[in-house]
């Protein structure tokens, strides 16, 4: 035979695997297995996700679909006026009283103040904080800045409720003049404390994140170092920086216990900071222990889950996208 | 402008940032300075050894550490592993340009901003509703015995909670293991698990406790979603079985700042209650930021 026949031969043939001992191949299956239960651990978190808004939304859905609840809890009577009786207020949130009055617009007004007014303050504080720290501390004071800002965000969101209940209502009633010592303004402030590490933090990472070449051509032209991080650096680190404000926003409407313990809870709909105000979070909190399991009022509560859910949701997504348009744009699209 | 205005008035913006820094300080001094004041005197081993008497208004929180402790370690027991090893998946075992990875890190970033009061719905409705009831008809318990709140189901609600503290702190430790250990144990024969097992995972020891501190001082210091899996608003025995419900330091916080019949009488214990959590979860971030500060340290040494 020639050569050209052999090597014909040979590639008609099956081809044979190396030949494994038993071990190796008892090994190869180990290896195979501890990958396979890796990849099932990393589902977890997915079907974490999944399930949550599975089972808060499942036990909601009687809402829509069983007659009594309907009745008591329709769409129209969550979000549009309602005329009770002459004279009394077209949106009321009582669910347990005679006739249940379950309007949900007192509590986005109630969420909307507390979170404005948190943001409001926590914004400024937060942003200038972190332009401070990334561009004019001296690296001893930033060095120092960042764990108090970690133990500021360590501090547990019922500590910061009791600190606004028994220390700041006294002072906000006292210098805004106030009726109520509980009210919208103290709740906003005590959010502020809460959002004001995540703000920072995140912030300060888009700062730190713009090279230092921007700054270097910005001051060989001439700039201030204040013209320089205001000009140049600010701007470069923009969508981060608004990330981080959506991010402090989305903590702020689902933060629960400190405008549970220092708004008041009334469901009132006004736009004075003077008067109190009940949010979504903090009803649920206070109303989930005393309600029948399965009752139209049980339903809503977990409908208002839905809803925060899917509010933080929504604005988590925009953060995240506006986090990796910065890297993007700094990287200059390498990743 | 003349060149000087231009430097006065960056000056001062720059000053006012300073003072925006100096604000967030003060804040953390004055909570902390106001509660350690009033709190002190009254942390005493009474305090610390005894349940609470008179309706609240004596004794002590022992109950509650206890609780919050048990609570912790359930947690921890939970979350550690299921979020060492997701991190392990994304970054040692994942292929480049996976989509699957992809999606558990949008999962992930994702848990992390879902409210926490929407993970306490979440309980009541999986595993206290939907697990705890299955396991019961399962079991043939004939009244409720796990379809009740209870630490168990708490304490993993918590678990779900800091699952993405994990992930994140772990990930973070595995990229700081240069990456020749990991060339260097393959070269030498080991296969991928025994690397894992034998290099990588003790090199990423410290940022791993970090990620587990981390979570024990944030399921430490969350109320909302144990409202209504299991936490108790007065027990003096200690929870002994995993369907007990159990007394918790902060939810003993809440209860007592805003349900109190008589706030004056309460202020004292209060504080203190509210000094011990705060001692807790400081000590145990403040572990964590020493940790973190030394691994990074030596990450970049490394480089």
């Amino acid at each position: 035979m020639d050569r050209q026949a052999i090597m014909e031969q040979g590639l008609t043939q099956p081809l044979v695997a190396p030949l494994l001992s038993p071990a190796a191949r008892r090994r190869q299956l180990r290896e195979k297995v501890i990958a396979g239960f890796i990849t099932l651990m990393a589902f977890t978190g997915i079907a974490a996700l999944i399930l949550i808004i599975i089972f808060v939304a499942k036990e909601a859905l009687a809402l829509f679909t069983e007659p009594e609840a309907r009745h008591e809890a329709s769409l129209s009577k969550m979000f549009l006026a309602q005329d009770v009786a002459p004279g009394r207020p077209p949106f009321r949130w009582q669910p347990v009283s005679k006739i249940p009055k379950v309007s949900m617009i007192p509590l986005f007004v109630g969420t909307l103040k507390t979170t404005v007014v948190s943001m409001l303050v926590a914004v400024p504080l937060g942003v200038f904080g972190a332009l401070f720290a990334a561009e004019f501390a001296p690296r001893r004071l930033r060095e120092l800045l960042k764990p108090v800002i970690e133990l500021l965000a360590g501090i547990p969101s019922v500590v910061l409720g009791f600190f606004a209940l028994m220390v700041m209502s006294t002072v906000v009633k006292e210098a805004l003049g106030f009726d109520r010592p509980l009210n919208a303004m103290l709740a906003g402030l005590g959010l502020a404390l809460a959002i004001v590490p995540v703000i920072f933090t995140v912030s300060e990472d888009a700062l730190t994140a713009v090279p230092r070449s921007y700054r270097e051509a910005s001051l060989a032209l001439g700039a201030t170092p204040w013209e320089t991080a205001w000009k140049v650096v600010l701007p470069a680190a923009a969508p981060g920086i608004l990330a981080a404000c959506v991010l402090g926003f989305g903590r702020a409407i689902g933060e629960t216990m400190i405008v549970l313990m220092a708004s008041g809870n009334a469901d009132v709909i006004s736009w004075s900071l003077g008067d109190s105000a009940r949010s979504l979070s903090a009803t649920i909190a206070a109303e989930m222990g005393e309600v029948v399991v399965g009752s139209p009022h049980y339903s809503l509560l977990f409908f208002i889950g839905v809803q925060l859910f899917i509010f933080t949701f929504v604005l988590n997504l925009i953060a995240s996208t506006w986090t990796r348009r910065v890297v993007r744009k700094l990287t200059g699209g390498a990743s | 402008m003349t060149p000087n205005t231009r430097r006065a008035v960056g000056l001062a913006l720059t000053s006012l940032t300073g003072l925006a820094a100096f604000i967030i300080i003060a804040m953390l001094a004055i909570i902390l300075f106001n509660v350690a004041e009033h709190g002190a005197g009254g942390v005493t081993w009474t305090f610390l050894s005894k349940p609470p008497e008179d309706g609240m208004m004596g004794g002590g929180i022992f109950p509650a550490i206890f609780g919050t402790a048990a609570l912790t370690l359930l947690m921890t027991v939970a979350v550690m592993p299921v979020g060492v090893l997701t991190a392990v998946y994304l970054h040692e075992y994942a292929p480049p340009n996976s989509l699957f990875a992809r999606f558990v890190r949008v999962a992930v970033v994702n848990l992390a901003g879902v409210p926490s009061i929407v993970f306490g719905l979440f309980g009541l409705g999986f595993f206290i509703l939907f697990v705890g009831q299955g396991m019961d008809r399962a079991l043939g318990h004939e009244e409720m015995y796990w379809a009740q709140p209870g630490i168990l189901w708490a304490a993993l609600t918590l678990a779900v909670l800091t699952l993405p503290v994990v992930i994140v702190s772990t990930e973070e430790a595995l990229r700081a293991v240069p990456m020749d250990h990991r060339t260097a144990s393959l070269a030498l024969g080991a296969t991928q698990s025994q690397t894992l097992g034998r290099v990588v995972l003790p090199g990423a020891l410290p940022g791993i406790l970090t990620g587990a501190v981390l979570a024990i001082s944030r399921g430490a210091g969350e109320v909302a979603p144990i409202l209504f899996t299991g936490a108790a608003y007065f027990l003096p025995d200690l929870p002994t079985h995993l369907n007990s419900q159990f007394m918790h330091l902060g939810y003993h916080t809440y209860v007592m700042a805003t349900q109190s019949p008589d706030v004056e009488a309460t202020r004292p214990l209060l504080y203190s209650t509210v000094l011990v959590l705060l001692l807790l979860t400081f000590a145990l971030n403040l572990v964590a930021v020493i940790i973190r500060t030394r691994t990074r340290r030596k990450a970049a040494g490394a480089h």
